[in-house]
């Protein structure tokens, strides 16, 4: 509350002191005649401000219009450029780079093909080998195999026959041990014969 | 502690040129000033040109930009003809102004003479160029389109009283503003210096002090707005000159 009043015052104070800044302004003014109490209004101060703001302002718009405006409109301009180019060129590249990929797994995947088929036909033609050889292998043991098997036959039917005369020897001994009659080697073979057909 | 004093006249150089004062003033010297700030800004810090801008160039540019696109979207692609012109008047009043927010310094748009110059040379502006561009038919402007004639009658001098009140709307505005945030700020700094002489009284100093705090964000505010105000309605009214037609 107390600061309202005091800038209602203090706002009414102005107008009581204008006489006084009159004067005071009056030390600072070269002419001060008539016109108004308050600086802004006095007509006096008129002149002077306007030959000099026409002056700077001029020189000033001068200034924008010919220099700095064009200066920042350009370097706004290229920058535009320089952007658009740039992103055009990063699209190329962009483009660039997706088709050598496309291109790289083109060919990855050619090459792959091409190494299955090389693997395929390598293992083909190593188990046709490990056939052909298997099978000339197992030819050779089946030979080699029935060689002895004629072999054992020949050993056993030669070990069959001594057997043969053994048994009749042994048999003789027997007999005569026996009996002590001594049989003669050839009845002894046409027995045991007859033993063994019957 | 007269808070009017800041808005007075000093001459550093008096001078008469056939009796006409053209005394260089505090006046003339932050014109100066605010026209410096102006071409530090926009041509001192873009002398580099770079692609990547600094603090200094990128404000220029957003500066520019923001201009530009206020008056592209108020007065259309015609209107760029004008934006070096809104542009200067945009930067400097708001350069002065800025500079005019510094203690002790001094405010040009506190001088109605100045803020009326400006309003008065854009209303010319507008007047010349829209004669120039339509003849006669900028006169369509004081004719509100798909109106019956019983209401012309009436309609046509309110239109043409609001076109001349323009130039004074336009001048008064900014200068008022200022003049008035200039005043606030005087005053209520000379209550602090008051309260601290009267003795116990001055335990109540903090007062005004946060006042003044919170009215110079306001008026900083409001400095910046009324450059921005002066530059749309310069648009605007550059707008009416190229297209007349309501």
């Amino acid at each position: 509350m107390a600061n309202i009043v005091l800038a209602a015052a203090e706002e009414a104070a102005p107008h009581a002191a204008q006489g006084a800044t009159h004067e005071s302004a009056g030390h600072g003014t070269v002419e001060h005649h008539g016109g108004g109490d308050f600086p802004p209004f006095d007509t006096n101060n008129f002149a002077p401000q306007l030959v000099w703001l026409a002056l700077i302002f001029g020189l000033l718009y001068i200034l924008m219009s010919r220099i700095a405006l064009p200066r920042i409109g350009s370097i706004l301009s290229e920058r535009e450029s320089r952007i658009e180019s740039d992103l055009f060129a990063s699209r190329e590249l962009q483009a660039k780079a997706q088709a050598a990929a496309a291109e790289h797994d083109e060919t990855l995947r050619a090459t792959k093909a091409q190494a299955q088929d090389i693997g395929r036909a390598a293992q083909q033609q190593a188990a046709s080998e490990t056939a052909s050889r298997r099978a000339s292998e197992e030819a050779a043991f089946a030979k080699k195999v029935s060689e002895a098997e004629a072999k054992i036959l020949a050993a056993k039917s030669e070990a069959l026959s001594n057997v043969e005369a053994i048994a009749t020897e042994a048999a003789g001994a027997i007999l005569e041990k026996l009996t002590g009659a001594r049989l003669a080697a050839e009845t002894l073979q046409s027995e045991f014969r007859n033993i063994k057909a019957s | 502690m007269n808070p009017i004093e800041q808005f007075e006249l000093q001459r550093i150089a008096p001078y008469f040129i056939n009796g006409v004062d053209v005394s260089f003033t505090n006046s003339a010297l932050y014109m100066l000033l605010a026209a410096f700030a102006a071409v530090l800004l926009t041509i001192g810090a873009t002398s580099r040109r770079a692609l990547v801008p600094g603090r200094g160039q990128a404000l220029a540019e957003v500066l520019y930009e923001f201009v530009a696109s206020t008056v592209r979207s108020t007065a259309g692609k015609e209107g760029m003809r004008f934006f070096p012109f809104v542009f200067t008047l945009f930067t400097f009043i708001l350069m002065s102004n800025l500079i005019g927010l510094v203690p002790y310094t001094f405010s040009l748009s506190s001088q109605i003479v100045v803020t009326f110059a400006f309003a008065a040379f854009v209303i010319t502006l507008v007047i010349l160029y829209g004669l120039y561009r339509h003849g006669l038919g900028f006169l369509k402007l004081f004719v509100p389109h798909g109106v019956p004639a019983p209401v012309l009658v009436v309609l046509i001098p309110i239109e043409i009283i609001s076109f001349l009140s323009r130039p004074v709307s336009l001048s008064v505005r900014l200068f008022a503003n200022i003049l008035a945030g200039h005043i606030t700020l005087a005053v209520f700094g000379g209550f602090v210096v008051m309260l601290l002489g009267a003795g116990a009284w001055a335990a109540l100093s903090p007062i005004p002090i946060l006042a003044v705090v919170a009215m110079y964000a306001l008026e900083l505010l409001v400095n910046c707005l009324q450059a921005f105000v002066f530059a749309v309605l310069t648009c605007v009214y550059l707008n009416d000159a190229i297209h007349p037609g309501h």
